[in-house]
């Protein structure tokens, strides 16, 4: 069988969804733009594009994923079944690999033998360098130095990996400013340089790539649940979202549906410590629209357009807008978005680890939390699909040194259930 | 009345700017254009700054602090966060023109990324301007084809604005970025954020200026990497203005003397 990548009815010809998305970059980098949008327009029905791009998705990163029916965190939710599409299973351990080899294939088609990537927790950065070892390309990584500091082993792994990790230390030293500085490369060395960028975010045509590329984890659930329970569409699926690629990935396939036949598709944003606290990476919940990398979004920013600088537990959700596509699904109530806090994050995380075994990243452990609580307000003959967009491996670090600390706190009750 | 004709009529701001390129001309120069990010090095010192600059300046550019000014190098992006942290932001950007405005009749323009524009409101935000006395607006980040309702809305409120152009782009750029432009457009001389550099390359100069020459009979002016009088002098052979910014910005960080390196400048965009 040979991979096709979709064809959805958005963006707009101009790279809009609905008013979302656009190209608010400066005029440097509008003719590679329109470069790289017809070479993908180009690629996207080449045969030898598509084989070899289905072949190391299978071979080296060792798609498809599971399907996994979490039938113990099900039975603790009480209520509708709980699969997990398991894209933890991935070579690099997360969905950020299927974006980057497919980018990183394009880069070599296009001639470019130099590649950039922005990247926050690291996972992205690692994917980067990992299609970039694989495919013999120079790899630049901006990284805020926040972030290296919290994601010393991810930097390590890169620097292993041969890619070059240049530390931001700019505005917040976060994920955003790692972004604006692979943008001021990608100005800089626009004639030989390929930016993979990492989230469904930046100018057009990178938000519909992205989900093209990611849109894999959703076409093979189809499938998979077919195969599993007789039906593709499960009742509802359940992602985190940053800016929004693993969602896309999983909600894409879906959102285009008619309605009724469509699932309900929830995407669960980093509260941090609250939306109310103003510590929160809660785009949608607590933003305005505005312009960030070269999109129009839900974006968090003061009256007078500075950028506020998000707060989440998890690197890879700490950023303060979220994708075109995201944004116009949230408008037109073909998704919904739900914020959950760092601490049920970490409930979440411990849940899933304690009950099927599995350690879940911090990014998915925000939909794991969502997830459970939504189970019990469904019957038993209903389906929730989970993205679990990554694996905990490179957050336990972190994890340790956060139990440590809530060591004296109180323990509530349902933990103190699962932890006995 | 189109568009076009009503902002023939109204915009005083392209009026002043075009007078201004006029009279640096006919003085055999090149417009002297210096940039400074406002509030910088704190909004109290900052008018008596942009005092020295105005003083040979032909249009002052004035940079609006932005926490994510992707199009800057380190040198505008520290000043841009200096200036934040001690308070200039939008609206305080325009006051500080106001004040200045008090002094000078030298048309200063505002350069600003799209987002605080939109954060304020397109309307306000052009509302504020034109009562602070702003003559124009500078857009890094929106390419005219971006956002068709800002040139229109500028127009009425006699504000010129200004798109960019770089050595990336295609004919049929500069032909669309050229006309949308009403006070002068800008050439970018390099690939490449804002930064003073040493010799700066100026070989894609002429081709993209011959080029955008051909569709618009606005005024062009270079800037990136232009700091010292002799690459002034080079730019202003080929152009009708030349930007400056980071230079006076490293200057003031330096602590060396603002005044003399605009007078340098200056005599370097004579011809």
């Amino acid at each position: 069988m040979t991979l096709t990548l979709p064809s959805y009815p958005q963006p707009d010809e101009r790279g809009r969804f609905g008013r979302f998305g656009g190209r608010y970059v400066p005029e440097t980098l509008i003719p590679a733009l329109d470069n790289l949008e017809a070479a993908y327009r180009e690629a996207k029905t080449d045969p030898a594009f598509l084989n070899e791009l289905e072949r190391l998705l299978r071979d080296f990163v060792g798609r498809p994923s599971g399907l996994y029916l979490a039938a113990r965190l099900t039975e603790h939710a009480g209520g509708a079944k709980i699969y997990l599409k398991r894209e933890d299973q991935n070579y690099t351990g997360a969905h950020k690999i299927n974006n980057c080899l497919a980018q990183a294939l394009l880069a070599v088609r296009m001639g470019k033998r130099r590649v950039i990537a922005e990247t926050g927790a690291g996972q992205h950065g690692v994917a980067s360098a990992t299609a970039a070892a694989l495919l013999g390309l120079d790899c630049v990584v901006y990284m805020g130095e926040e972030d290296m500091r919290r994601q010393e082993l991810n930097v390590f792994r890169m620097r292993l990996l041969g890619a070059e990790v240049i530390p931001v230390t700019s505005g917040t030293g976060t994920l955003k400013d790692a972004t604006n500085e692979a943008i001021r490369d990608w100005v800089t060395h626009v004639r030989d340089t390929f930016y993979i960028l990492g989230s469904v975010v930046g100018p057009h045509p990178y938000p519909a790539m992205v989900r093209d590329f990611q849109s894999v984890i959703g076409e093979e659930t189809k499938w998979q649940l077919k195969e599993l329970e007789g039906r593709v569409v499960p009742d509802a699926i359940v992602a985190c979202v940053g800016g929004g690629s693993n969602a896309i990935g999983i909600f894409a396939p879906y959102a285009y549906l008619p309605e009724g036949q469509r699932p309900r598709l929830i995407g669960t944003e980093a509260a941090g410590e609250g939306v109310e606290t103003g510590r929160h990476a809660a785009s949608v919940a607590g933003g305005r629209i505005g312009v960030l990398h070269g999109a129009m979004m839900y974006l968090l920013h003061d009256f007078e357009g500075q950028i506020t600088p998000p707060h989440s537990i998890s690197a890879g959700l700490d950023y303060p807008g979220i994708g075109p596509e995201h944004c116009l699904y949230s408008e037109t109530g073909v998704a919904e978005y739900v914020p959950v806090t760092d601490a049920q994050a970490m409930e979440g995380l411990q849940l899933l680890t304690r009950l099927e075994g599995i350690i879940p990243a911090l990014e998915s452990a925000h939909a794991i939390y969502h997830a459970v609580q939504l189970a019990p307000t469904m019957s038993p003959d209903q389906i929730i699909v989970v993205n679990l967009s990554g694996r905990g491996d490179k957050d336990v670090a972190e994890v340790m040194r956060l139990l440590a600390k809530a060591e004296d706190a109180p323990i509530n009750v349902e933990r103190q259930e699962v932890l006995a | 009345m189109t568009a076009v004709e009503s902002k023939g009529v109204q915009s005083r701001g392209v009026a002043r700017i075009r007078a201004a390129f006029e009279n640096a001309k006919a003085g055999g120069r090149a417009a002297f254009i210096p940039f400074m990010t406002a509030g910088y090095p704190s909004a109290a010192a900052f008018p008596a700054l942009a005092d020295e600059l105005l003083a040979r300046a032909d249009v002052l550019e004035v940079g609006l602090p932005y926490s994510d000014p992707l199009g800057d190098g380190p040198t505008v992006q520290r000043a841009s966060e200096q200036a934040l942290a001690d308070g200039t932001s939008t609206r305080r950007t325009i006051e500080l023109v106001k004040e200045l405005r008090t002094r000078h009749d030298t048309p200063i323009v505002i350069m600003t990324y799209v987002n605080p524009i939109y954060a304020v409101g397109p309307r306000e935000f052009m509302e504020l301007a034109q009562a602070a006395g702003v003559d124009g607006l500078i857009l890094p980040d929106l390419p005219p084809d971006q956002d068709l309702e800002i040139a229109d809305l500028a127009a009425e409120y006699g504000l010129a604005v200004t798109f960019l152009i770089a050595p990336t782009s295609t004919p049929e750029r500069i032909k669309l970025v050229a006309e949308a432009c009403t006070g002068f457009l800008y050439a970018v001389s390099v690939t490449g954020v804002t930064g003073a550099r040493e010799g700066a390359a100026l070989s894609e100069v002429p081709a993209m200026l011959a080029l955008a020459r051909q569709h618009t009979d606005v005024p062009i002016a270079v800037g990136f990497g232009v700091g010292d009088a002799q690459t002034a002098h080079g730019v202003a052979g080929l152009a009708d203005g030349v930007v400056v910014g980071s230079a006076f910005i490293n200057a003031v960080r330096e602590g060396r003397d603002v005044a003399a390196l605009a007078e340098s400048l200056a005599d370097g965009c004579v011809r």
